[in-house]
């Protein structure tokens, strides 16, 4: 088990290489050039000067050049400074803003699944039923509708009409005067909104996917088995079922670990929350290299890591997996 | 049971927390009252400022904080008059090649050091050090010689007399005490300035909101408005909703928010709504290289064919005045006495006609078997833009001109399309620069990669007016040569101005002595203030540094 995990590991440095080449070759495809000081259709900025700055920030050299300086810096974990004009150490933009995305996705990921799962074992169990079109109906209703027009109605109705919950930001004007217990209150005031219709959009995956893997077990011998030794449906529900069906679920789970530290665009927009979606995007936009590349890095690293996470759990759960 | 119970309990007390924790306020706000110190302004920003060294920065909410933390030596007033800031007075010399400036003695930095003459050389030599990233150094460069003659005394002198001269000192002093010898772009000033103007910086919290506090020691008198907040909320959609439910006091309105969404008499109650005319005209650029373009007649015929009135009314919701040129009509470089370009189909016909257009049987106008169509380029993300282009096509292809609209993301469309004169004609917009200098824009020699004229424009006369108006500190004879540009520019109409939107902004109620006027409305922001009796925020009192 120790060697395989080695090798796994081991084999993890080519594939980083070769994720970091076709990353920078791929933001380097789009035309452009970052704007490092706000040059572009600048009257004041002179010929002379923009060419200073291009030497400056290397952007001058052949790419193979650029890169070979982007990877010396990145095997000392160095990230390097970001094109944007705070001009601040890329690794110090992701941290500023990893906790707050982390929080929302894994809180929104969290409700996903104690939603999610029960509707699931609800609809599989009486499928077919007017329940389970209902709730069905409503998961996809969940899915399909565009979220920010949803965020804006329930920023609206709650914000501005009942005036219970705060409309953006994730803390309030007086936060620092507040005690903990205020603190905490206020946070969750602000992340009840965007928590809450993040979550509605992923209802519908592990909902279906939970309910499939569920009838799928169902129609398996050794649960006529259980039923004919005249076990209850519950247990045989809980104890031989679930168990089994939950396996897809658990991989799903572990798939979603890269997407953690991707935050949303749209939902860090309106409900104007810091987070990496928000740095992502305005990056790509900005032509912002070594941020788009530092993300991109910890993404790629996060895959890497989460694919070798379900393949232990793989093992795990099922012997006949089992490597080494 | 118990769990249930309590947890029954938590959620009535976290509801009646809710309730608690919001009074409406009942204050009527028509009341001018007397000035008084206190209460806080939060104001709303798209964008993030990037950094709050002004001489690193380009970007406007950047700008917007530093401007309360920093003063330059000089400023515009109200009717966009030069007057001294941190220079008391200055002298030009007779030659028009030096200015002395004469500092405001006892003006200290917010750590109490003093403010001199070394700041303003420090700031002047770092601007123009290579090695410092700014889009700010062109004017500095300019400069033969800076010399420090005493503490309070600071002198330039120019090679050639230079019109934007005196106002190029207007940006933002900086702290040498605090940055020499020390590598300006990775100063701590970055995100925590401090400068000698009215507000002394308190927070930033990073992506959410940036916090200013009064300066009781300022030059010119303590702020009444104690607190200063931006926050940043980038979706109009949100900022919105926000300014309705209080959670930000001050907020740009777009033109169907201005007109339409703010026209009831709850929000009349509580805000009130200012105009001006906003530093910007939009324009659709031809390619004066492309062979139907080259043609004067062509130009303007089209600016005949386009309804300047129609766009602003169905588009702005008349939220704009029509263009006649590169300046707007409260500036004294504005000259209203130029050649218009009123809607007129027939007279456009005509034109095209002259310049040897038939009409098709297919109803398509066409020149030595070439038919007349092209593409109007616009870059991704403004909307009123792409409405224009959409107007201009169906107006234009009544008269027998087929135009295509593509809209491309900006770094692509400078990139690909602007820098390689890669374009039939454009919709873009010039912010209007407060010092009436053209020289960048329409100077034939700017026609480089990367420079501004990417229209290819060429007059000799316009040349020689723009170098002139340039090279000479009298203002009556810039005014001059820069109102004969502005003829020449509406007779051969290189762009089609189109125009001059207003900038509506939303303020609350209880701020009180905002006036307006042709330089915005937030240039005597240190007089706003709040009557005792409808203050908001309780905010503590200022401590002294």
């Amino acid at each position: 088990m120790l060697q395989y995990l080695l090798k796994r590991l081991l084999l993890m440095i080519p594939m980083m290489l070769g994720i970091t080449l076709i990353s920078f070759a791929l933001i380097h495809l789009p035309p452009g050039e970052p704007d490092i000081i706000g040059a572009e259709m600048n009257p004041k900025v002179t010929k002379q000067v923009r060419e200073q700055i291009r030497a400056l920030y290397d952007l001058d050299k052949p790419l193979p050049v650029q890169y070979y300086l982007w990877l010396k810096r990145f095997v000392k974990l160095d990230f390097g400074t970001s094109f944007a004009q705070d001009r601040r150490p890329v690794i110090s933009k992701i941290t500023e803003r990893l906790p707050i995305t982390i929080t929302i996705e894994l809180l929104s990921m969290v409700l996903i699944f104690i939603v999610g799962i029960p509707i699931g074992v609800y609809c599989a169990q009486h499928k077919d039923t007017i329940m389970d079109k209902i709730l069905t109906s409503f998961v996809f209703a969940g899915f399909a509708v565009p979220h920010f027009w949803l965020a804006l109605l329930l920023m609206l109705f709650f914000g501005v009409h009942l005036e219970l919950l705060p409309i953006s930001g994730i803390k309030s004007f007086n936060f620092s005067e507040l005690s903990l217990f205020q603190k905490t209150l206020d946070m969750t005031k602000h992340l009840i909104l965007p928590i809450g219709i993040s979550a509605l959009g992923g209802l519908a995956g592990i909902s279906r996917y939970m309910k499939n893997s569920l009838l799928e077990v169902l129609r398996q011998e050794y649960i006529t088995t259980a039923y004919a030794k005249g076990l209850p449906e519950k247990v045989v529900l809980r104890k031989h079922a679930l168990r089994n069906a939950l396996l897809p679920v658990i991989t799903i789970l572990g798939l979603s670990v890269p997407g953690l530290i991707g935050g949303s665009v749209i939902f860090e927009t309106i409900f104007a929350i810091p987070g990496m979606g928000q740095l992502f995007f305005a990056s790509v936009m900005s032509r912002d290299y070594p941020t788009i590349m530092g993300i991109l890095v910890m993404g790629g690293v996060l895959t890497l890591l989460g694919n070798l996470l379900a393949d232990i759990m793989y093992g795990l759960a099922d012997p006949r997996i089992r490597v080494g | 049971m118990t769990i249930q119970k309590n947890l029954f309990s938590i959620i009535v007390i976290a509801l009646l927390l809710v309730a608690c924790s919001r009074t409406k306020d009942a204050t009527r706000y028509d009341d001018p009252g007397k000035p008084a110190y206190g209460d806080t302004i939060i104001t709303g920003s798209i964008g993030e400022p990037s950094n709050l060294i002004p001489l690193l920065a380009t970007d406007q909410p950047s700008h917007a904080v530093a401007g309360n933390i920093y003063n330059g030596l000089v400023k515009y007033d109200k009717d966009l008059n030069i007057v001294g800031d941190l220079a008391e007075s200055w002298e030009i010399s007779k030659d028009n090649l030096s200015i002395i400036f004469h500092l405001r003695k006892g003006v200290k930095w917010h750590d109490g050091r003093p403010f001199t003459a070394h700041d303003v050389m420090y700031t002047y030599k770092v601007t123009v050090d290579p090695k410092t990233p700014t889009a700010y150094a062109g004017d500095f460069l300019l400069v033969k010689e800076a010399k420090v003659i005493d503490d309070y005394t600071f002198k330039v002198t120019y090679a050639k007399p230079f019109a934007p001269a005196l106002i190029s000192w207007s940006v933002a002093m900086l702290p040498k005490h605090l940055l020499e010898g020390r590598d300006i772009t990775t100063s701590p000033l970055l995100r925590s300035p401090l400068g000698t103007g009215p507000y002394i910086f308190k927070e930033w919290i990073a992506g959410d909101r940036v916090t200013l506090r009064a300066n009781p020691n300022y030059f010119e008198g303590r702020p009444y408005i104690d607190q200063y907040v931006m926050r940043i909320i980038p979706d109009t959609g949100t900022m919105f909703l926000e300014l309705k439910n209080y959670g930000i006091d001050m907020t740009g309105l777009a033109p169907l928010q201005a007109v339409r969404q703010t026209e009831y008499p709850a929000f009349r109650r509580e805000f009130n709504k200012f105009k001006y005319l906003a530093f910007q005209y939009v324009y659709l650029g031809y390619n004066l290289k492309h062979p139907f373009f080259k043609d004067k007649l062509v130009r303007q015929a089209i600016s005949y064919a386009i309804d300047k009135r129609e766009i602003i009314d169905g588009i702005l919701l008349g939220q704009g005045v029509e263009a006649t040129g590169p300046f707007k009509p409260d500036m004294w470089a504005y000259n209203g006495n130029v050649k218009r370009y009123d809607y007129d189909r027939e007279k456009a016909v005509s034109l095209l006609n002259e310049a040897g257009f038939t009409k098709g049987s297919d109803g398509v106008l066409s020149r030595d078997g070439k038919p007349f169509e092209f593409t109007i380029l616009l870059s991704q993300g403004n909307d009123v833009r792409i409405r224009c282009a959409e107007l201009i096509q169906r107006r234009l292809s009544e008269i027998g001109i087929q135009v295509k609209i593509r809209v491309i993301e900006w770094a692509s469309f400078i990139n690909q399309f602007i820098d390689k004169r890669n374009f039939e004609a454009v919709i873009l917009g010039w912010s209007i620069p407060q010092d009436p200098d053209l020289f960048d824009i329409w100077h034939s020699s700017k026609q480089g990669p990367k420079e501004l004229n990417f229209i290819s424009f060429e007059n000799k006369e316009v040349d020689d007016l723009l170098v002139k108006a340039r090279h000479t500190l009298n203002q009556e004879e810039r005014k001059r040569s820069i109102y004969r540009i502005q003829e020449i520019l509406a007779e051969e109409q290189p762009y089609t101005f189109l125009f001059v939107p207003y900038a509506n902004v939303a303020i609350h109620k209880r701020f009180k002595g905002i006036v307006p006027a042709a330089a915005g409305l937030e240039y005597d922001f240190i007089k706003w203030y709040v009557p005792e009796n409808q203050r908001r925020y309780k905010t503590h009192a200022t401590v002294s540094p």
